[in-house]
């Protein structure tokens, strides 16, 4: 079995499973945020209402949950959300509440990686599409609606088919212009933004091994926009040590066996790589940054789960190093934890200096939420996952999705550009 | 079951357009339905009726796992999607919680199936009458999961 049928094998008591198996398995970690926890509040209320009596949770202590979305609040229903996670996470005795304005919070996909939040070999549902995220650490990580979620509050488990299995080899390591963006955004060019429906990508190969933690999770975090119900990297020693640093040590990891079976097995050659950009509206529609060029930008923006990790500023940082942005720059550190240590390492100075403005940690405009949405036809250049029609804003608003080299190298001339390409 | 359909003629229509985010604070499921589809047509509120169905190309509602998705298409009135493919969380998230059904449709009965037409679904016989054209269709029958889950009522009826 791989990694992914001996963690589904495990958390369902069985001792052998094949693709297309339906099973319930048993959760070991649940995320919600202030969308989808407001959205199972209103489950529990429509199912109160039928008659059935919910006092208590599975295990509270195996739930916590993120302020992310609407996070400052945008009004007063949004405001009224963040109240009623408030209650619902006191009603049912959930102590892991990263709230906004209290210490570290930030999005809920970065959370679960920066504190550890869950492990290798767990199964982690979230209310969130991008849960697929936090796979890059050997879990079983994926997304689910409000009824699934509030089911599994109460009952542990959950049905999963058991997902066919994608391997991505990556031989070598990436060339300093290129990043873990370009790689996943090559591959969902490759293979569509349906390529992968319902199945696992699993990434391995030397070019992985040689990948931090960071920018493996950017991998698996854009597994979603290709339609896998997961992404997955095996751990290894880069795995260990950084769950070591945030405290976690006890876990039990599981690993593909020499026989593993997978679907398809693609290859890559770091090499070959170059700078990727995806152009509206859809990931999939990729083109070599230098053959945009000439397309002019409103707007640079560095944020959300896929793109506002330290080591992505840190990339940011490495291009506007002395440099100033030619148009309106946005960089939005993903979690507090990340703010802080960019600012302790002087990269938010960097930013400023630049002629950026630094904000919260928020999913708001990534979403076209809030907190800088697009107006009619403005062009925007994004680390963030999807730029469907009006997804940042107004319906005939464009988002170019790029790594951070890419959107900060773009936002110091204007126009999309390669790192390689800047005076 | 009988409706009239409303169809679009195109793939990947996903949840952001299907209901945008900004509307993703609201939990009241008939104010969702107020803005149904609203990314991709803002007269879809207008024009659809209780018992409607969507007809769309393939992977239809790829994107979040927003279940404000089949929520807003439901309380709109729409009973059942048919698709060449469905995006997961969607497909899970409509049949779990007892919104509508997605119902897989091959390339043929795509392509002969128009907007305004009216068809009856028979998810016994797994079998879609095109009554406007008087031609049959097959469906792609449920896997037996699903097909107890939606007997059931959804998830939470359905007894594993």
């Amino acid at each position: 079995m791989n990694i992914t049928e001996k963690i589904l094998a495990r958390a369902s008591g069985k001792t052998s499973l094949s693709p297309d198996d339906v099973v319930f398995v048993n959760v070991d970690k649940v995320m919600v945020h202030d969308v989808s926890g407001p959205g199972v509040i209103a489950v529990f209320e429509k199912l109160k209402k039928k008659g059935m009596k919910i006092e208590k949770l599975w295990d509270s202590s195996k739930v916590w949950v993120a302020e992310d979305h609407f996070v400052p609040s945008v009004d007063q229903v949004s405001a009224q959300n963040i109240v009623l996670l408030s209650d619902f996470t006191k009603q049912f005795g959930i102590n892991k509440h990263f709230k906004y304005g209290m210490g570290q919070y930030g999005i809920c996909h970065t959370l679960s990686h920066e504190e550890a939040m869950v492990l290798p070999g767990e199964v982690y549902v979230g209310g969130d599409s991008h849960t697929n995220t936090t796979g890059a650490l050997g879990a079983f990580a994926a997304g689910l609606g409000h009824t699934d979620i509030a089911y599994v509050l109460l009952n542990g488990k959950i049905w999963f088919k058991v997902p066919e299995t994608l391997y991505f080899k990556l031989n070598g390591k990436l060339p300093n212009h290129v990043m873990a963006k370009d790689f996943i955004l090559k591959i969902i060019g490759d293979i569509g933004t349906d390529g992968a429906a319902y199945k696992t990508m699993q990434f391995g190969g030397d070019g992985i091994l040689e990948m931090s933690i960071e920018e493996r999770l950017t991998l698996t975090n854009m597994t979603t926009e290709a339609g896998a119900k997961s992404g997955i990297i095996e751990p290894d020693q880069k795995t260990s040590d950084y769950l070591a640093v945030r405290g976690a040590t006890k876990y039990d990891e599981v690993h593909s066996d020499a026989n593993a079976q997978y679907e398809k097995i693609f290859e890559y050659e770091a090499s070959e790589l170059e700078p990727i950009v995806a152009k509206p509206f859809s990931p999939e529609n990729i083109a070599e940054a230098r053959d945009l060029s000439t397309t002019a930008l409103d707007k640079a923006y560095i944020g959300s789960c896929t793109g506002a990790k330290y080591e992505d500023l840190q990339a940011v940082a490495r291009i506007l190093k002395g440099r100033q942005v030619k148009i309106r720059t946005e960089v939005l550190p993903a979690a507090i934890s990340i703010f802080r240590k960019a600012m302790e390492e002087g990269l938010i100075k960097i930013f400023m200096d630049a002629g950026a403005v630094v904000g919260p940690p928020t999913c708001g405009a990534c979403c076209g939420a809030h907190m800088g949405v697009l107006a009619k036809d403005e062009v925007c250049i994004s680390t963030t996952n999807r730029n469907f029609p009006g997804r940042m804003g107004h319906v005939e608003s464009k988002t170019y999705l790029a790594s951070p080299l890419v959107v900060a190298a773009s936002a110091v001339t204007g126009k999309i550009t390669d790192p390689r390409d800047l005076k | 079951m009988k409706g009239d359909v409303i169809k679009y003629q195109r793939d990947n229509i996903d949840t952001d357009v299907i209901i945008p985010g900004p509307y993703l604070k609201i939990h009241d499921y008939n104010e969702l339905a107020k803005h149904a589809m609203e990314g991709l047509d803002k007269d879809f509120h207008s024009k659809v009726k209780e018992g409607d169905f969507i007809v769309a190309g393939r992977n239809f509602g790829c994107g979040s796992s927003r279940e404000h998705a089949p929520i807003a298409l439901a309380y709109s009135g729409i009973k059942a999607v048919l698709a060449l493919s469905f995006a997961r969380i969607f497909y899970r998230n409509a049949v779990d919680g007892a919104f509508l059904l997605p119902i897989e449709i091959d390339e043929s009965t795509y392509n002969s199936i128009s907007n305004e037409d009216s068809v009856e679904i028979d998810t016994e016989k797994n079998e879609i009458k095109n009554l406007t054209k008087n031609q049959t269709y097959a469906m792609k029958p449920f896997s037996e999961l699903i097909g107890k889950i939606i007997a059931a009522g959804g998830l939470f009826n359905y007894k594993p």
